[in-house]
């Protein structure tokens, strides 16, 4: 029997031993919680995260407690709750601010704004108030790049456009302990902000419409025409969406599986938020149909934990597609098309939007990329064949099922069908969401979204390409710049080298830590970069980070190493002065400052004359 | 269409390691066949009693000029695989130094010394310094248990103590814990300590560590330095490929 028991802090934690003064007994809520999840061990991030959000962060003895009765090890639960960045195996406030770290975020402002409200609050960033009250951190890019700063509270409250006023009212409503529902209702708005819809966000969508037209056709005929429209990944690997739909399907196995991916983490992307919010019947419509080719029976939604606020709403369609016959048992009256989703919400991981990775969170674990291959078409979810596809990749299923192959073929380009839907964010007038068909230049993009004297974009996030602006001729195209669908403008006020540094940061953040390269290597070109920011750096140091980033493109398991050099890389190459005027020297390498050192001698020795100071200084 | 490739005599069997020939058999990776063919190629988180894990990434190689980890990768008819070559040396030589400056290792007090995969491999591939600045990272030792010292200073997150104490023993007394450069050993227990677990010094968990992270207490230089393992002859042998 499990209880909760409010603990010397006042914070809710699980025991085994109900409370002593007998008050805040909760044990049939967890029990339950567990019941709710079968006692399924693959169920433990889910059950990890549902447990937080009651009892505010995860005492040893509730990592225990679950271990027992999951019929895990403690220290296998252990590893778990400390591998996701959104779960708390160490008290935090019971308000837990963090700020969106992205470099959009930082460029409207959010620095000043956290160290003001750290300031009000009397916190440390990163530590919790003495009186367990409020902590404040950072996370990677929360998904609201068109309207930031951004901040997420308690993991499950958005906040966007902080700006002083709010953050002044913010300090006064944590510290009179205001239930964070009761905040103003404007500070929670979050904006679709779509600025240009093509098909995919402007034609109208019939529940059901687009399942009817695969049952129609036939499980066979719908993967044809999926094949035929040449529709490939959204989520930026580009892989044929038809050919993985039919290996998956041909892969034997006891069952099959379909995930989509809405684990949005690249940072300044955000439209799938968009597409979940506000087009969530076409995804789980393409879902179904995808279902109906590969023969699965349950699929997964896995939904980054930024995304949390969203999971009522889904949850609520889900209910009414069954409601309308559209999932469940014998869909649409057809005997045998059996098909039911899931929604699992991540816990802060960027990695897990890597297909294996997120596999392996599916079922409870640490999040960490499996050897590929081989590849989840043929072991996937629970080692059956399994399916995963982005958000728009499914939602591009359902609008084919309709519209039909040779229609969605003839946009775009012949290598690159149909169209991307891009986040754009940045220093640009018209932040937001873009539809346009493969093939359209970065420079009508530009223009359309109002950015002037553009210096680069950073496209397709941090993991992507950095494009100066002597190539923003070149188009959106898997054939040219592919892209997962971040756009991030930077006009010619920004150095491009704190773009780069922020990146760095990023992946030293989001390294799953498993493998050498990926582990130390990100956090060694951070230690670098800081080292060039703090004026210290040399040419030697420039040419180091260039050997970290050829390594860690063939070194790592998996693509986020591989990537995680990406925007150092084309940033040197395309924006070396950013680098070159913060070195000390061009040649001469200052391993140390060696007049600073000197400094205690000159204070045991009372002398801060010129004499004593090195020729150089001063 | 299908290409058909054979080995570099057409011999289905064979794929070439740096121009020569290494036979293989069905299901074999290129580090397993060339491991069993008596060929060198450098690993730490590999051992031939375990299945391939793929983290140390010390065995990459080039797969017909592409690059991949020689324990993850199938061997195929035909391969030409690059291993032993300047480039791939100098990619291996910078891993070394990676955890060597993630962690905390002074040689010449460690009881490993001598006998210590990790040591071995970076005398092998001719690193002569850390090449980077150390991290200096704070890991307390647990010298709880009577019979084993666990110093977690040395640890490269090779795993193979806890697939040992999971695959072998049937104990699971160790897990890996936290994320990206915190990353770390877990003991399982309800202290976290050792000695609250059921580990024993006959466990092949308290033989396996690479390096100098799980120790027999009370056995310190039983061989003098100088004549250990690796002292009188190479990790690139056949026969001493494995530290444990």
């Amino acid at each position: 029997m499990l209880y909760f028991v409010a603990n010397d802090r006042g914070i809710m934690t699980l025991s085994h031993q109900p409370a002593a003064k007998g008050v805040n007994v909760r044990s049939e809520a967890v029990d339950a919680l567990l019941s709710r999840h079968g006692r399924d061990p693959h169920a433990l991030v889910q059950i990890l995260r549902e447990l937080q959000e009651s009892a505010g962060w995860l005492s040893r003895e509730s990592l225990e407690s679950i271990a027992g009765e999951l019929g895990l090890t403690l220290a296998q639960v252990e590893g778990v709750a400390g591998f996701y960045r959104f779960l708390h195996t160490r008290p935090v406030g019971q308000y837990r601010v963090l700020f969106s770290d992205n470099i959009t975020d930082r460029m409207l402002g959010a620095e000043p704004l956290m160290a003001d409200l750290c300031r009000r609050l009397a916190v440390e960033p990163g530590q919790p108030r003495a009186d367990g009250l409020v902590s404040v951190s950072r996370t990677s890019c929360t998904g609201m790049g068109d309207q930031g700063p951004a901040v997420l509270i308690n993991h499950r409250h958005v906040l966007t456009r902080l700006d002083g006023s709010r953050v002044a009212q913010m300090a006064d409503l944590i510290q009179s302990r205001v239930p964070v529902p009761q905040w103003p209702a404007e500070w929670f708005r979050v904006d679709d902000n779509i600025r240009r819809a093509d098909v995919l966000l402007g034609t109208p969508q019939q529940p059901g419409a687009a399942i009817a037209a695969a049952l129609a056709r036939g499980a066979q005929t719908m993967l044809d025409e999926i094949k035929r429209s040449n529709l490939r990944g959204r989520g930026g690997a580009g892989f044929a969406t038809g050919l993985k739909w039919e290996l998956c399907r041909d892969a034997p196995g006891s069952a099959h599986y379909l995930v989509c991916n809405a684990d949005e983490g690249e940072p300044g992307t955000f439209k799938d938020r968009v597409l979940l919010s506000r087009h969530a019947d076409a995804v789980f419509e393409g879902m179904s149909l995808a279902a109906l080719v590969v023969g699965a029976q349950r699929g997964f939604v896995y939904l980054r934990g930024e995304y949390r606020y969203l999971l009522e709403d889904l949850l609520a369609v889900l209910q009414r597609r069954r409601a309308q016959h559209l999932l469940g048992a014998s869909i649409q009256g057809h005997a045998g098309f059996d098909f039911d989703i899931d929604i699992h919400v991540g816990a802060g991981a960027y990695v897990c939007g890597e297909e294996s990775s997120l596999i392996e969170s599916l079922e409870g674990k640490r999040g960490t990329p499996r050897i590929r291959p081989p590849f989840p078409v043929e072991h996937g979810y629970l080692g059956q064949p399994t399916t995963v596809n982005n958000v728009e990749t499914y939602c591009a299923a359902s609008h084919i099922a309709l519209g039909g192959s040779a229609w969605w073929a003839h946009i775009g380009t012949a290598k690159s069908t149909g169209t991307k839907i891009h986040s754009v964010s940045g220093d640009c007038e018209r932040p937001g969401i873009y539809e346009y068909p493969y093939g359209t230049s970065i420079r009508r993009m530009l223009e359309d979204c109002g950015a002037r004297d553009t210096q680069a974009v950073q496209v397709g996030g941090p993991s992507g390409v950095c494009i100066s602006a002597f190539e923003f001729g070149r188009r959106i195209a898997f054939e040219d710049v592919p892209t997962a669908g971040a756009f991030m403008v930077f006009d010619r006020s920004r150095d491009m080298f704190e773009v780069a540094h922020n990146f760095a940061q990023f992946f030293a953040h989001e390294s799953c830590g498993f493998c050498t390269p990926c582990r130390v290597g990100t956090t060694l070109v951070v230690k670098g970069m800081d080292k060039l920011a703090a004026g210290r750096g040399s040419r030697h140091d420039i040419d180091v980070l260039f050997e970290l980033d050829t390594l860690m493109h063939a070194a790592t398991h998996c693509g986020l190493g591989a990537s995680a050099c990406n925007p150092l890389r084309d940033t040197i190459v395309k924006f070396r002065p950013a680098y070159e005027r913060r070195l000390k020297s061009l040649h001469f390498e200052p391993g140390f400052d060696l007049d600073a050192e000197l400094s205690i001698a000159r204070r045991m020795t009372g002398r801060d004359d010129p004499a004593a100071h090195l020729e150089n200084a001063r | 269409m299908t290409v058909t490739r054979d080995g570099p005599s057409g011999d289905p069997t064979l794929f070439s390691l740096d121009g020569e020939d290494v036979e293989f058999r069905p299901g074999e990776t290129i580090l397993q066949a060339a491991h069993r063919a008596g060929r060198y190629i450098p690993h730490l988180c590999w051992h031939p009693e375990f299945r391939p894990h793929g983290s140390c990434r010390l065995c990459i190689v080039k797969v017909d000029g592409r690059a991949g980890a020689a324990c993850t990768v199938q061997a195929a008819p035909g391969q030409e695989v690059e291993s032993n070559s300047e480039q791939m040396n100098a990619s291996r030589k910078t891993l070394l130094q990676m955890l060597f400056v993630e962690g905390n290792h002074f040689c010449p007090s460690c009881e490993k010394s001598g006998n210590c995969l990790l040591q071995a491999t970076a005398y092998e591939m001719g690193m002569e310094g850390p090449h980077f600045e150390e991290f200096y990272p704070d890991r307390p030792v647990d010298a709880s248990h009577p019979d084993i010292l666990l110093d977690f200073n040395r640890c490269i997150l090779c795993e193979l103590c806890v697939r040992a104490s999971r695959d072998v023993d049937g104990k699971n007394v160790f897990a890996i814990g936290g994320n990206g450069i915190g990353t770390h050993l877990l003991v399982n227990s309800e202290s976290g300590k050792l000695v609250d677990t059921d580990m024993a010094l006959s466990d092949r968990s308290a033989s396996i560590c690479p390096v100098g992270v799980i120790l027999p207490k009370r056995r310190g230089f039983v061989i003098p330095i100088g004549e250990r393992r690796y002292d009188v002859k190479s990790v690139a042998e056949p026969d001493n490929q494995e530290a444990s």
